[in-house]
């Protein structure tokens, strides 16, 4: 039974140049974070726009996350769509942060109509209360649709509402869509929703 | 004078004309899918979409088990393309570790990828040919694509759920002699699916079924925020390939193909050309691939993130853009991961191409919508 040697290549060619000598490792300095201009250009319009009332979570290379506060997110999305030209969204995600006692919804939305926001996702984020013995639909945990905004989110926002119980008011077809008829437990994918076994 | 007549005898009123349908589960017009159509004669007039019924919670799963645990599960929603649906999660996972993939694993992810989704489309043509009542179009597809699964099981050991895709990287190299075989095949591959044109595309009783059959418009295609060939089939020019390049896919020639009809048979035909170019990809790929070099990176056992951090990532799969959403905090499982499919998206398009359609027209108009069941369900 035989071991590989460690480097097998380095010791079958002497020949072969040596590395230069390892330098002192040194500390990746902090560099200046350069955020790409062209995101910023976009956080920078909806700041200019609602000040306060927004917060810019990140600008990366093509994204872009707004956290914005449930009164306000109806207001945000109109303008997202009017004045930045984003035209669908994508997806919608819920995620449920018992610890904060709230629920995340994030929007993401893109653009088919504008060629330049074609690499471009704009992430919207809002949060709702989340109740510990939910009754979905009648209780705290509401957010204002944005079905009137981006008919995109029809489907995607009735997902939400199923699997964590998130009310979307004013949604014209707030009905099951993927959860059996006589389901009668907490929504699905809310933490304290524990798989069987585990 | 005029007597008022007996309620047997009265005029129906118009809505009671209108006989509530269920199409499906398990029906050879709607998969497993269940459509609850609403007809007045011949003719749909509503219709609500049900895809709720093999839904397996993958979403939660994942919530449960570390980065690499999760890749042979994931791939689940779509076994035929289960590269294509595996590669956002693999590409976000990459971003949330820090790794970089060697240069010969995106060549091999490239070509994998491709030959995932020519397998997709091919089984997806076999069953629009089969509802269409047109047998051989069942029969030649689903002998064609065996030349393909036998390429991915040299490639991958699996001849469908591959589980191939790894953060940093793929699991194995290619074996010995796998660009030779390669390239035979996928020529005569090409060939062969350019004969389905005749007998099938061109055939005038296809054409009568599907022509000006669940017309999307332009402007309907964006708003409805559809997604691959639903959307290029309207006019949009939009594929990730090109638009949003991930890999090595900018060193490539990519061409998008784009129809103005948005009919069904425009639907139904974009994928067919997307085939043949995915045949002109893999030839390149193989082409420019290093011929030698490592093709994954070793990670620690039990990777852990950052900190919270989300990252979206997105791929053109065989049915679309496929996007998925990562939020991590800093320990070995993801804290949520969801999947953003193209058959869901689509699916909101349905009731409105439904509406005004002849029942007879229904698995034309559906099946061209390129929809995976389970993908929808998740």
């Amino acid at each position: 039974m035989s071991t590989e040697t460690e480097n097998p290549s380095a010791s079958a060619n002497p020949e072969t140049k040596s590395p230069p000598p390892k330098a002192a490792p040194k500390k990746p300095e902090p560099a200046p974070v350069e955020l790409p201009a062209f995101e910023k250009g976009i956080s920078d319009k909806i700041v200019e726009k609602f000040g306060d009332k927004v917060e810019v979570a990140f600008v990366k290379e093509d994204r872009v996350r707004i956290n914005v506060g449930r009164e306000n997110v109806h207001e945000v999305a109109e303008f997202i769509r009017d004045g930045l030209n984003y035209d669908h969204v994508e997806s919608v995600s819920g995620v449920d942060y018992p610890q904060d006692n709230e629920i995340e919804v994030v929007y993401h939305i893109g653009s088919y109509s504008d060629s330049s926001l074609a690499r471009q996702i704009l992430v919207l984020a809002t949060r709702a209360q989340r109740e510990t013995n939910p009754i979905p639909g009648n209780d705290a945990t509401k957010l204002p649709t944005l079905r009137d905004v981006f008919y995109s989110v029809e489907f995607h926002e009735r997902e939400v509402f199923e699997m964590f119980g998130v009310f979307f008011e004013g949604h014209p077809d707030n009905r099951r869509l993927l959860l059996p008829e006589d389901w009668a437990d907490l929504p699905p994918l809310r933490k304290d929703f524990a798989i069987k076994g585990r | 004078m005029t007597t008022e007549l007996p309620p047997g005898l009265a005029l129906q009123k118009v809505d009671e004309r209108i006989m509530t349908l269920n199409v499906g589960p398990q029906h050879p017009g709607s998969g497993h899918m269940r459509i609850v159509v609403q007809i007045d004669g011949d003719y749909i007039v509503a219709c609500d979409p049900d895809p709720g019924y093999v839904h397996r919670g993958e979403e939660k799963m994942a919530e449960y088990r570390n980065y690499i645990t999760n890749i042979p599960h994931l791939e689940r929603p779509v076994i035929h393309d289960s590269c294509n649906v595996l590669y956002p999660y693999v590409l976000g996972a990459e971003e949330l570790l820090g790794i970089e993939v060697p240069e010969r694993a995106k060549y091999v992810r490239v070509i994998a990828s491709e030959l995932n989704r020519c397998i997709y489309i091919m089984y997806w043509l076999a069953i629009y040919g089969i509802f269409l009542g047109h047998s051989t179009m069942f029969m030649w597809p689903a002998g064609d694509r065996e030349l393909l699964i036998d390429l991915m099981e040299k490639m991958t050991g699996a001849r469908v759920t591959h589980a191939h895709f790894v953060p940093g990287g793929v699991r194995n190299d290619l074996p010995p002699n796998f660009e030779d075989v390669c390239l035979r095949q996928v020529n005569y591959f090409e060939k062969r699916i350019k004969e389905y044109a005749a007998v099938f595309y061109d055939n005038p009783i296809l054409i009568s079924r599907t022509r000006d059959t669940g017309v999307l418009s332009r402007e309907d295609a964006i708003r409805y925020g559809t997604t691959g060939s639903v959307l290029r089939a309207s006019g949009v020019d939009y594929d990730l390939r090109i638009k949003e390049p991930y890999d090595v896919y900018d060193e490539l020639d990519v061409h998008t193909n784009v129809m103005k009809e948005g009919d069904s048979y425009a639907r139904s035909r974009i994928p067919w050309l997307d085939m043949l170019e995915s045949c002109n990809i893999i030839r390149q790929a193989l082409q420019k691939m290093p011929k030698s070099g490592s093709v994954r990176v070793k990670l620690k056992p039990n990777p852990k993130t950052k900190g919270l951090e989300s990252v979206y990532k997105r791929v053109e799969s065989g049915r679309g853009s496929l996007g998925c959403y990562i939020v991590s905090d800093a320990k070995t499982e993801p804290y949520r991961v969801k999947l953003s499919v193209p058959s869901f998206r689509n699916l909101i398009a349905l009731p409105n191409l439904l509406k005004g359609e002849k029942l007879g027209n229904m698995p034309s108009v559906y099946w061209s919508l390129n929809y995976w069941p389970v993908e929808a369900d998740r």
